[in-house]
């Protein structure tokens, strides 16, 4: 071989392409995150600050954070408490309501064609567009249309406590949120559930039944002690992706069209954290890039807070020792 | 302690026949071995037994009650599986504690029973270790003792040795017959392993492609096989087998091979001929001598290689162009191609229908 390429290179080359795409669309972002957040940059000022961008002419300030933290943005707290529904909410639905069906579909559900068919039942959402899923929604939940104050009357719900609009009247338009997120989100879980569970060796089943264990006992006392290493990376996962997205609420309030979904979202009271950055550096008049870029900044944090928690809290290092499931 | 029932039981699932039609008494503190190879339906066989597979037919009993219908937990028996299914995520306390404490047996109770057990298996220190710490060796005995633990009934091992080292094997062969008569546990003890099953257990099921072969104490297997597979597949090296016709000649019975002709005792020729001409002869590799001249009676063959075993060597000998394998002492110096007779034992050969391959004598 003309070419030799050392053994400590190797690798490299292999992980470039990657460490390519995480630097440029990952590392990259979060970098101008925080250096943005510490500007004044706005609509106003655009082409100044492009012209002195990362020069010592940029107004460096703290007056983002003292916005924050000082209450000087009276929606900050709101948005706060919204943020805080939404990821506890779809978190229970995505991370532990979507282990009891995991549980219930894999393990309970003897039948293969049986459980497939319900595992792919919940993986609709997730291969249609995102776009389509909202549209359903927006149909579905339509007064004088939609399907669901019909399906509902004709469960026994009274006529009383079916919203006049399920997108504006607040707890029902929250509720709308976190069912829409949930149902989408709990597929992710399930997906990695089920397969952990398909994974647990028939005998270890077996030999729990053999000991006198019922169902409901393995489920308890083997399963889900097993499924400790999926279930850390399900709630992580899901609770960054939750903190950061705001699609579905942005497809379903916003669309009236135009940028008329800040006024709406504000009103139904369903704006998120990080929907509220992105309002405040994209919707109409507002264009306020380094303030949103504070807002992030902050999401960004707590994602990473909250992470080392989880992992603090699930044992990590006992879990990295090797005695996880084994064959 | 109970009595084993399996009254005509077979197992289906789907097309795959695991299990068919199979009649097995195994009496209380019996040591049953269920022997074959890899396939043939002992695994399915003994999770029957434990109540985790229902039977597609047939009735099982402990004692004279039918629990061919009750699911594990209320069957009372203990089992350790081939890969020892320890729970991963328990310690070996734990894992052994695991059956008491879905009795609901007081702590101190359990505690003391665990210790016992622990105790009986020599595994003491072990308690507090996760499986994944423990050797091939150790996993077997927690297996056992989270097996025992629970005073069962009916113990069920399936191939407990097959993931331990030869001389491991050996050792544990021995403690486990040794345990299994001190508790005076009715046992079921399934192995591929011939050797295991002659060495352990009272009384061996042979079974193939889901099918009872024979079940009998170990030395009448050796000595009478009922058939051509187990003749084949209890002794080792196997049992040599000698297609051929019988044939009357002046009243005297011959068995006639491709290759060579040889008179065989009157009573014995007349029972075969009896019954078919066309035949298998069969015999052990340590029932027939080595001699190095002509005799009359005699089969002759060729040296074509020696396996040295230590104490003994196998002789594998042409006849004609059929190998043949004689276990002998190591005597004479043979050859590879060196001009051999082979005088069989005459009272210890086998005789098998060549249509059906059930044994004649
Ligand atoms: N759960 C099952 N589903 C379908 N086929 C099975 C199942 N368990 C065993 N079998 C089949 O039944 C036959 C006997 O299997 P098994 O009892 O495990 O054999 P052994 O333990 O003697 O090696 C095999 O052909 C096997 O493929
Ligand atoms: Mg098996």
């Amino acid at each position: 071989m003309a070419l030799k390429i050392s053994r400590k290179m190797l690798p490299w080359i292999f992980l470039a392409p990657m460490l390519m795409m995480i630097i440029f669309s990952w590392i990259a972002p979060v970098l101008l995150t925080v250096y943005l957040g510490f500007t004044d940059l706005s609509s106003k000022n655009f082409l100044d600050f492009i012209r002195n961008f990362f020069t010592e002419n940029v107004h460096l300030t703290l007056e983002n954070f003292e916005k924050i933290f000082f209450a000087k943005d009276p929606y900050v707290v709101e948005a706060l408490t919204i943020t805080a529904i939404y990821v506890v909410s779809v978190l229970s639905i995505n991370a532990i309501f979507a282990l009891v069906l995991s549980i219930a579909i894999a393990y309970f559900v003897r039948n293969e064609i049986v459980s497939m068919l319900l595992r792919v039942s919940w993986l609709i959402p997730r291969i249609m567009p995102g776009i389509i899923y909202a549209l359903v929604w927006n149909w579905f939940i339509d007064p004088k249309y939609g399907l669901l104050n019909t399906l509902l009357k004709f469960a026994g719900v009274p006529e009383a406590l079916l919203p006049e609009s399920w997108l504006l009247s607040p707890p029902y338009s929250q509720i709308l949120m976190i069912v829409v997120n949930g149902y989408v989100g709990a597929s992710f879980g399930m997906i990695i559930y089920t397969a952990a569970i398909k994974s647990i060796p028939t005998d270890i089943i077996n030999a729990a039944l053999v000991d006198g264990a019922s169902d409901f006992q393995i489920a308890r006392h083997i399963i889900v002690p097993l499924l400790k290493w999926p279930m850390l990376f399900v709630i992580s996962w899901q609770t960054l992706s939750l903190l950061s997205s705001y699609e579905y609420i942005l497809m379903i309030w916003g669309s009236g069209g135009g940028g008329g979904y800040a006024g709406i979202a504000r009103a139904a009271k369903v704006m998120v954290w990080s929907l509220y950055s992105y309002s405040k550096a994209f919707a109409a008049e507002e264009h306020l890039y380094g303030y949103a870029s504070a807002l992030s900044l902050i999401l960004v944090i707590v994602g990473v807070v909250l992470i080392i928690t989880y992992f603090k809290i699930f044992g990590f290092r006992r879990l990295m020792e090797p005695s996880r499931i084994e064959v | 302690m109970v009595k084993v029932i399996l009254d005509n039981v077979s197992k289906f699932f789907g097309k795959v026949k695991a299990v068919i039609d199979l009649n097995l008494r195994i009496g209380d503190g019996e040591f049953v071995a269920l022997l074959g190879p890899s396939g043939c339906g002992k695994t399915t066989t003994l999770l029957m037994v434990a109540g985790i597979y229902k039977p597609t037919k047939g009735k099982i009993l402990f004692d004279d009650k039918d629990v061919t219908k009750l699911p594990p937990r209320d069957r009372n028996v203990g089992m350790v599986f081939q890969s020892y299914a320890l729970y991963p995520h328990m310690s070996v306390y734990d894992n052994i504690a695991f059956p008491l404490r879905l009795k609901k047996v007081p702590r101190n109770e359990i505690d003391r029973k665990v210790k016992q057990v622990a105790k009986l298996l020599r595994i003491e220190e072990l308690l507090h270790r996760k499986p994944s710490q423990l050797s091939g060796g150790q996993q077997q005995r927690v297996a056992l003792g989270r097996a025992l633990v629970k005073e069962p009934d009916v113990l069920l091992l399936d191939e407990p040795l097959s993931n331990l080292d030869a001389k491991l094997r050996v050792v544990m062969r021995a403690e486990l017959k040794r345990l299994q008569k001190e508790l005076k546990i009715t046992t079921i003890y399934v192995t591929h392993d011939q050797v295991e099953a002659m060495s352990m257990a009272d009384r061996i099921a042979v079974m193939n492609a889901g099918k009872l072969q024979q079940y009998a104490p170990p030395t009448e297997l050796y000595n009478k096989p009922a058939n051509l597979f187990v003749a084949g597949f209890i002794g080792a090296p196997p049992m040599n087998f000698i297609e051929g016709l019988i044939k009357e000649i002046n009243g005297e019975y011959y068995f006639d091979s491709e290759y060579f002709k040889l008179k065989l005792v009157n009573e014995i020729g007349e029972i075969i001929a009896s019954k078919t001409s066309e035949t298998i002869m069969g015999f052990r590799p340590e029932n027939a001598k080595i001699i190095l001249e002509e005799k009359p009676n005699t089969i002759q063959g060729k040296v074509y290689v020696v396996e040295p075993l230590g104490k003994d060597i196998i002789v594998n000998i042409k006849i004609g162009d059929m190998i043949v394998k004689i276990l002998t002492r190591p005597g004479a110096e043979l050859t590879p191609g060196q001009n051999i007779w082979l005088q069989l034992d005459m009272k210890k050969i086998h005789f098998f229908e060549k249509q059906t391959g059930k044994a004649i004598i």
